[in-house]
């Protein structure tokens, strides 16, 4: 069942203005329900704002959207998307406002309409999920913490809003690897667990590859690719064309694989690829054992 | 959401009047904007009118940014029209509505001061839309060079002028990422009464201020990381020259100028 769908989006910044951008040019585009969905593309190519449109911040300026069953042209509707479709912006830790890192979570919650005690629940399970100790923290101005728990306070404060549908705008980018790693775990636990669709904008290939079930690849506004991580990193001519590149793993096989070497190159994790290079090895040891075995019988 | 939309904002472009010097156009802009004020007499209007429209045409702008920029003024041009209109006495009286009457001065009045404002917000604009802040200020900060003898921060005061120009886009941007990330998370920001209000613009207006102020603070290090000293000595990338074109405009002008006075 698809969750979102999208026909002919297209978007325009300041119509009708000097500064008229047009930021989406005729996308469609289907994303089913429980999925991990990526969302890549060079920077300025129309990502940001096709997630915003997903979450019923803005309408599209052509083209048909439905999210959760909604239709996002009606703006009554829209307006209540936010209660279905949790965005996480890029840098969310720069829109914390409140003066405990508690009240900031909350604020979802209590501007749904729930008890005290189920927003208390809510908060403490969020901050839990983000790796962060609620007794610890919650008591603390977000002002005087670092920048990367600011950004797991500010991503909580969306996971407290328990939505259908999960929108993340790079939210690994400035994280340290092991924050990085954890994260991704835990949002990917959110969908197995409660069904949630997740759909993660990212520059990180490894990232995408490693998680993704789907991905789109956007260029420029435009749609260039959609299809399964293996079935886009495949085409990495095209990816490098519209600014992107193919997972590292990927290009240690192509690059093996170029240099004669007969390995497999549809392989998107780091475990695939430790798992190929070993069969690889050992396939050549065997052929020095035969090797060597052939010299000595010609001596 | 809230960019685009500042008045008189600068678009760029390569028209005679954009490459003009912008100390000429600043005197250019301050002769009409003044003979606007003291001209009295229908001709005079029509002249300065006429004047103005060819400026506006010497920019290669669309009309439509001008009329934009009017109609962002349209209440402050009702009101003292309507307030010229009704309250200035008069003996010839056009129309009587209860207690307002509406005479043949108040009209006269009315309609004066509306072409006078209307004049003035589109010249102003004129130098807006076609010259760009730094340029402006840059412009200014010769105009006024010579008071730093008595002790004034030109320089200071122009460069402060730049920053504070420069950060408008930026904090419109940064406040309509806000809003629109707030909004998600279902904050009303503009709903219920006067301390309702004031308290749901909190989540907007405390993030947006934590971000200025890390941003001069970050402004201000790399200033001094690039040795920035304001004041004595410094010179500019692109110096500001006087050429034919900028002779011919400041003579026009004062020669308005000079009409408007002495008629």
């Amino acid at each position: 069942m698809s969750i979102i769908k999208a026909e002919n989006l297209t978007h325009i910044y300041s119509q009708g203005t000097p500064f008229e951008v047009t930021s989406l040019k005729d996308i469609s585009l289907e994303i089913k329900q429980g999925e991990f969905y990526a969302l890549v593309g060079a920077t300025g190519s129309g990502k940001s704002t096709l997630v915003q449109l997903f979450n019923g911040i803005m309408a599209p300026t052509r083209g048909n959207l439905q999210v959760c069953g909604v239709d996002v042209s009606n703006s009554a509707l829209r307006r209540e998307l936010w209660r279905k479709v949790g965005l996480v912006f890029q840098q969310p830790e720069q829109q914390l406002f409140e003066e405990t890192v508690y009240k900031d979570v909350a604020f979802g919650p209590i501007n749904l309409g729930l008890s005290v005690a189920e927003v208390e629940e809510r908060v403490a399970d969020a901050l839990h999920l983000v790796g962060l100790e609620p007794d610890r923290v919650s008591d603390m101005s977000p002002f005087s913490l670092s920048g990367g728990i600011r950004r797991k306070v500010a991503i909580a404060g969306v996971l407290a809003l328990h939505t259908e549908v999960l929108v993340l705008d790079e939210p690994t980018a400035g994280l340290d690897p092991v924050s990085r790693r954890q994260l991704m775990e835990r949002i990917d636990c959110l969908r197995k667990e409660r069904g949630v669709t997740v759909v993660l904008v990212s520059h990180s290939m490894e990232e995408v590859a490693r998680w993704a079930g789907r991905m789109a690849v956007l260029d420029h506004g435009r749609l260039a690719l959609e299809g399964s991580p293996l079935e886009i990193f495949n085409k990495s001519v095209k990816l490098r064309s519209v600014g992107l590149d193919v997972p590292l793993t990927v290009e240690l096989m192509l690059q093996l694989s170029a240099n004669g070497k007969p390995v497999r190159t549809d392989i998107l994790t780091t475990e695939d690829a430790v798992d190929e290079i070993a069969r690889l090895l050992k396939q050549s040891d065997k052929n020095k054992d035969i090797l060597s075995q052939h010299e000595t019988n010609h001596d | 959401m809230l960019a685009g939309r500042t008045f008189g904002q600068y678009i760029p472009g390569n028209s005679f009047f954009h490459r003009l010097d912008p100390r000429a156009k600043v005197v250019c802009v301050l002769a009409i904007a003044i003979s606007v004020i003291i001209a009295n007499k229908w001709y005079e209007f029509t002249l300065l009118a006429g004047l103005t429209m060819l400026l506006i045409f010497l920019s290669r702008l669309p009309a439509r940014l001008f009329i934009g920029g009017l109609r962002s003024f349209w209440v402050l041009l009702a009101i003292t029209f309507l307030v010229q209109l009704l309250f200035t006495p008069g003996n010839d009286v056009l129309l009587a509505l209860g207690p307002l009457r509406v005479s043949r001065e108040g009209l006269e009045a009315g309609s004066l001061i509306f072409v006078r404002l209307s004049l003035v917000i589109l010249i102003a604009s004129l130098l807006t839309l076609t010259t760009s802040p730094i340029n402006l200020t840059a412009g200014l900060e010769s105009i006024f060079a010579p008071l730093k003898r008595v002790g004034v921060p030109t320089h200071e005061l122009a460069m402060m002028m730049t920053i504070a120009l420069r950060f408008v886009p930026i904090l419109l941007t940064e406040a309509d990422i806000i809003i629109k990330s707030q909004q998600s998370r279902g904050a009303r920001l503009n709903s219920g009464g006067v301390v309702g209000r004031a308290k749901n613009l909190l989540p907007l207006f405390v993030p947006l201020f934590a971000g200025a102020l890390r941003r001069a603070e970050e402004l201000a290090i790399a200033m001094e990381a690039r040795c920035y000293r304001g004041g004595a000595n410094r010179t500019r990338m692109n110096s500001l020259v006087f050429r034919l074109p900028d002779y011919i405009i400041i003579s026009i002008s004062l020669a308005v100028l000079a009409g408007a006075a002495g008629l």
